[in-house]
């Protein structure tokens, strides 16, 4: 993924979230506690603010999703923000890491490459920061279709973003099918069968996230 | 002495439990992360890792009991702690009793001198304290905690 892609990307993403921060807020005040998209909101204007103010979005991808991670980290103040943040500072530590070969060889991977990777290593980080996996009505049920669609895209040698916009459509579908789906984690785990009917804002948001991906990657 | 490290998602309600539980063990050193940074409800785990450095400072290196409510509190709580060294977690002890009366009954064991494990064991235990007497009446579905 270029610089480019990556901070266009990061401004949709914060568009997005303002422009739906009264829906998140609605879905989840149906079965939580009515706060994802003002939280949500807020780490991002951080995030953009951080952008504008050039503290964020120069040097190398790795250090962009890290500190974008951090700045939803220290802002948002739900589950939402802290498994946002680790999964983009997780997804940054991923290009990072070794990949065979000799030490300081330059990385021959590409960009679509790198962003399974990168990918990859979010939704692991948000499971595990979670305790979760698919079918809990949580963000992992758009997510997780949504890594293995993207995946199966670069895999069968599509671009970035025709890759993404699999993802996004993958984490669309995957929203939807939160709501026949009961709670088992979070605040609206405490509905039980009450929370059958809804759809999980974190899915939803998850969604919403990697629509501005598929966006920024083919220049919507 | 142990310390302890409230952690939640209302910092007027943490302040409000620093003051029951300063009454009940006066020498106890505890230190609180509620709210967001923005003095909003919510979680943050770098104003838990501060509280967490906080209280380690204050117990001596003996040790810091944690105590959490809801929801993100335990998320941003395990976030919180990865962020310390190995050396200092060690030190720290995490309860999975109730925060009110979890609380309370770690400073008062605190303050007499018990060790790291067994200030945590009782904030455990508060779990499973009964707290209406046992001819309470009127009680939809009988009694919740055996005695």
């Amino acid at each position: 993924m270029t610089d480019d892609v990556l901070v266009r990307w990061l401004r949709l993403a914060g568009a997005a979230v303002a422009d739906a921060r009264e829906r998140l807020t609605g879905l989840d005040a149906a079965i939580g506690d009515g706060d994802h998209g003002i939280n949500l909101d807020r780490g991002f204007r951080e995030l953009l603010r951080r952008l504008d103010e050039g503290l964020l979005g120069s040097g190398p991808p790795a250090a962009v999703l890290e500190g974008a991670g951090r700045a939803l980290i220290g802002t948002v103040g739900g589950a939402s923000g802290a498994l946002y943040g680790r999964g983009f500072q997780r997804a940054g530590a991923a290009l990072l890491a070794p990949r065979g070969g000799p030490a300081g060889a330059p990385d021959e991977r590409s960009r679509e490459e790198r962003a399974v990777v990168a990918f990859g290593a979010a939704v692991d980080a948000i499971a595990a920061l979670g305790h979760a996996t698919i079918g809990e009505k949580t963000m992992l049920d758009a997510l997780v279709p949504a890594r293995a669609a993207f995946e199966a895209a670069v895999g069968s040698g599509a671009t970035l973003g025709a890759a993404a916009r699999r993802a996004a459509e993958a984490a669309e579908a995957g929203a939807q099918g939160t709501i026949p789906l009961v709670a088992t984690k979070g605040r609206a785990s405490y509905l039980g069968e009450r929370s059958i009917g809804h759809l999980d804002p974190g899915a939803v948001s998850s969604a919403l996230l990697l629509r501005a991906l598929a966006d920024a990657a083919t220049g919507a | 002495m142990i310390a302890l490290a409230l952690v939640g998602h209302s910092g007027a309600l943490l302040h409000a439990l620093r003051e029951m539980v300063a009454q009940a063990a006066p020498a106890v050193a505890v230190a609180i992360a509620g709210g967001t940074a923005a003095g909003q409800l919510g979680t943050s785990s770098p104003g838990i890792h501060e509280a967490l450095r906080a209280a380690l400072r204050a117990s001596d290196g003996e040790g810091v009991v944690v105590l959490f409510d809801l929801g993100s509190a335990a998320l941003a709580l395990e976030m919180a702690l990865e962020e310390l060294p190995d050396v200092d977690r060690a030190l720290i002890a995490v309860s999975d009793g109730p925060l009110v009366e979890g609380a309370v009954r770690a400073a008062v064991e605190a303050a007499g001198g018990a060790p790291l494990a067994q200030v945590c064991a009782v904030a455990d235990g508060e779990r499973a304290t009964a707290k209406l007497p046992p001819d309470w009446p009127d009680r939809p579905g009988g009694r919740a905690v055996a005695r």
